[in-house]
């Protein structure tokens, strides 16, 4: 990946940042943290990698995305904003009862949501079951689904897991967002669910090791996923909780708290001289 | 006379029958001779998956596939599809409202000898409390065969409650017979009480109205194979012109379809509902036979109750 290529999805992630951390903001409420983790990955998927069309969002034959960690909506909807599936203006309406953009997304009236998730563990299953259509009826699109690594507590990520891999469905990309952090504390504390990357192989997965906040590794990894025959791969991220905002990086507390208004303006500023930052940066 | 065989038997002959259609597909988890799912197993493999025993993957790997336009059958004892599976059922296909069809097979006490954990009678309560589902309970082969046809022809979640028992066919001969989603069907007129049964009970209410007749009692049938969005004009019609209702269903007798119409008539107009089914107790192992006779679920149980809900008229 080139210099500039590079600086411009990194811009995107901060801007995906900015504009995730603003609807929390009208909303008074959302989940930060893991969205904050999530945003690269998001970043490389929509705006590098994958084959969709804002206009068409339907489109029969796009590549379908499943954020089985349903809560970081803000980064979900900041991302399908910024990449023109809405208007960013109607960020604002973020969990608020005269708008669509619920609190974990919902596929029947958001534009570009491909799956209803929240209840955790489960939006992995409806990952696994778009691939095995796919290879059901021999279309080309792949399926990317990213999950959070305390969803992967839950029973029903090992039995889609298992699944995956017992089809064979090389066409199905998953990433595990590893912050580390789950609601009520360190996850090898609450439930570990290390080792990962040894279940996942058992498990019948190709397994990358990536850092998740690296546009470079991340475009690589789904590169090599693509190009992996037989099996699934599962990408797996190191990330940082809260990643952006220094106060809010690898703190529980901002899983699902919102931050004071002073915190706000702070975390816009961290934000803002990023963004200026990156924007000032020349290749040329 | 029909073969007398289970609404198991007869959807899964159903399914493997509307097979042709390429954009069904079917999942089963580890029990496809019992649902009898292995009929379009056996037709149609490039089609058919197996979950394994995992039955909350096996509702979202369906969900997943119905999202890319394809119709889906997801097949289970009742307990493991409504019951095991709840929460993958409610969010990631009522919710988005999926083009998924829950089948429940086993439903009631019919897995008999299993005992309780394999038997269920809450599913109907269940599916019913979620929103924007379809729940059907046909009551034989030729009702079976048309409610396959029609949660076809259906976008969106359909629950299927199939039963263990061979049944006697009661619509076969039924003159104007037509299934239709949400439409009762008046199985006989009657004057002093409404019969209102689904699944194998309707066999059981026609056998109740029989007996009714030689004390003179006249006794109105209703087959209500669809429990969501259960038939209020023909509940209400029931109530005006017969002023008495008995329900009837292997399920609990809370939630299900004795607790659907008395809801609709206690609203609307109310007149006494008595409602047969098992009456909140788990079941016990033994012949699916012997469990209806000790939990009342028998013509001459309902034939009892119709006499007590006439006497609770009020005059």
């Amino acid at each position: 990946m080139n210099n500039e290529k590079e600086r411009n999805l990194r811009l995107t992630a901060a801007r995906i940042r900015k504009a995730g951390l603003k609807a929390i903001q009208y909303a008074n409420s959302g989940h930060v943290g893991g969205s904050f983790s999530a945003a690269e990955i998001m970043t490389v998927l929509y705006f590098d990698k994958m084959n969709i069309d804002p206009k068409n969002p339907h489109w029969e034959d796009r590549d379908r995305f499943v954020l089985s960690k349903g809560h970081c909506t803000p980064t979900m909807y900041a991302t399908l904003a910024l990449r023109g599936f809405f208007p960013e203006a109607a960020l604002k309406g973020f969990r608020s009862v005269d708008s669509n953009l619920s609190g974990h997304m919902e596929m029947r009236h958001i534009p570009g949501i491909d799956m209803s998730t929240g209840s955790l563990g489960q939006g992995f299953s409806a990952a696994v079951g778009m691939a095995l259509s796919a290879k059901i009826y021999g279309k080309s699109w792949r399926t990317y689904v990213i999950l959070g690594d305390g969803e992967i507590e839950e029973g029903q990520v090992w039995e889609a897991a298992m699944s995956a891999g017992n089809y064979h469905l090389n066409n199905l990309t998953a990433f595990i967002d590893n912050n580390g952090l789950q609601l009520d504390g360190p996850i090898s504390e609450i439930m570990s669910p290390y080792p990962i990357a040894d279940k996942l192989r058992a498990f019948g997965w190709n397994v990358v090791e990536i850092n998740g906040h690296d546009c470079a590794q991340i475009s690589d990894a789904v590169d090599a996923a693509v190009a992996f025959k037989g099996k699934p791969t599962m990408i797996i991220a190191k990330t940082v909780k809260g990643k952006g905002v220094s106060f809010m990086e690898n703190q529980v507390r901002f899983h699902g708290s919102v931050p004071n208004q002073e915190e706000f303006k702070q975390a816009f500023a961290e934000l803002d001289n990023q963004i200026t930052e990156l924007e000032g940066t020349d290749y040329a | 006379m029909p073969e007398k065989i289970s609404t198991r038997v007869a959807y899964g002959e159903a399914l493997a029958e509307c097979g042709a259609d390429k954009n069904i597909v079917v999942f089963d988890a580890d029990l496809s001779i019992c649902t009898m799912s292995c009929i379009f197993r056996d037709k149609y493999p490039k089609r058919f998956f197996e979950s394994g025993i995992a039955e909350a993957n096996m509702i979202g790997m369906a969900a997943g596939v119905a999202t890319t336009g394809k119709i889906v059958f997801c097949n289970s004892f009742a307990t493991f599809t409504a019951g095991r599976a709840y929460d993958q059922i409610r969010n990631s296909v009522a919710y988005p409202h999926l083009n998924v069809k829950i089948v429940g097979t086993h439903a009631g006490l019919s897995a008999g000898e299993d005992g309780p954990t394999h038997q269920c009678i809450e599913d109907l309560a269940l599916m019913r409390a979620i929103p924007g589902m379809t729940v059907i309970c046909p009551s034989d082969t030729n009702e079976t065969k048309a409610a396959v046809h029609a949660v076809i022809k259906y976008d969106g979640p359909c629950y299927l409650r199939l039963g263990r028992l061979p049944v006697d066919p009661v619509t076969d001969n039924k003159e104007g017979y037509h299934f239709k989603i949400g439409k009762g069907v008046q199985m006989c007129q009657g004057r002093d009480v409404t019969l209102i049964a689904t699944g194998i009970m309707v066999q059981k209410a026609v056998k109740a109205a029989e007996l009714l007749q030689t004390e003179g009692v006249s006794a109105r049938v209703i087959d209500m194979h669809t429990i969501k969005p259960i038939d209020r004009d023909i509940i209400l019609k029931a109530a005006a012109e017969t002023g008495a209702i008995v329900t009837a269903e292997e399920h609990n007798i809370l939630g299900g379809l004795g607790g659907a119409v008395a809801e609709i008539v206690a609203e609307a107009n109310p007149v006494p509902v008595l409602r047969v089914g098992v009456n909140d107790r788990f079941g016990h192992s033994g012949t699916a036979l012997q469990l209806m006779q000790r939990y009342g679920l028998t013509a001459e149980h309902i034939t009892k109750q119709a006499k007590l809900a006439i006497k609770m008229k009020k005059p």
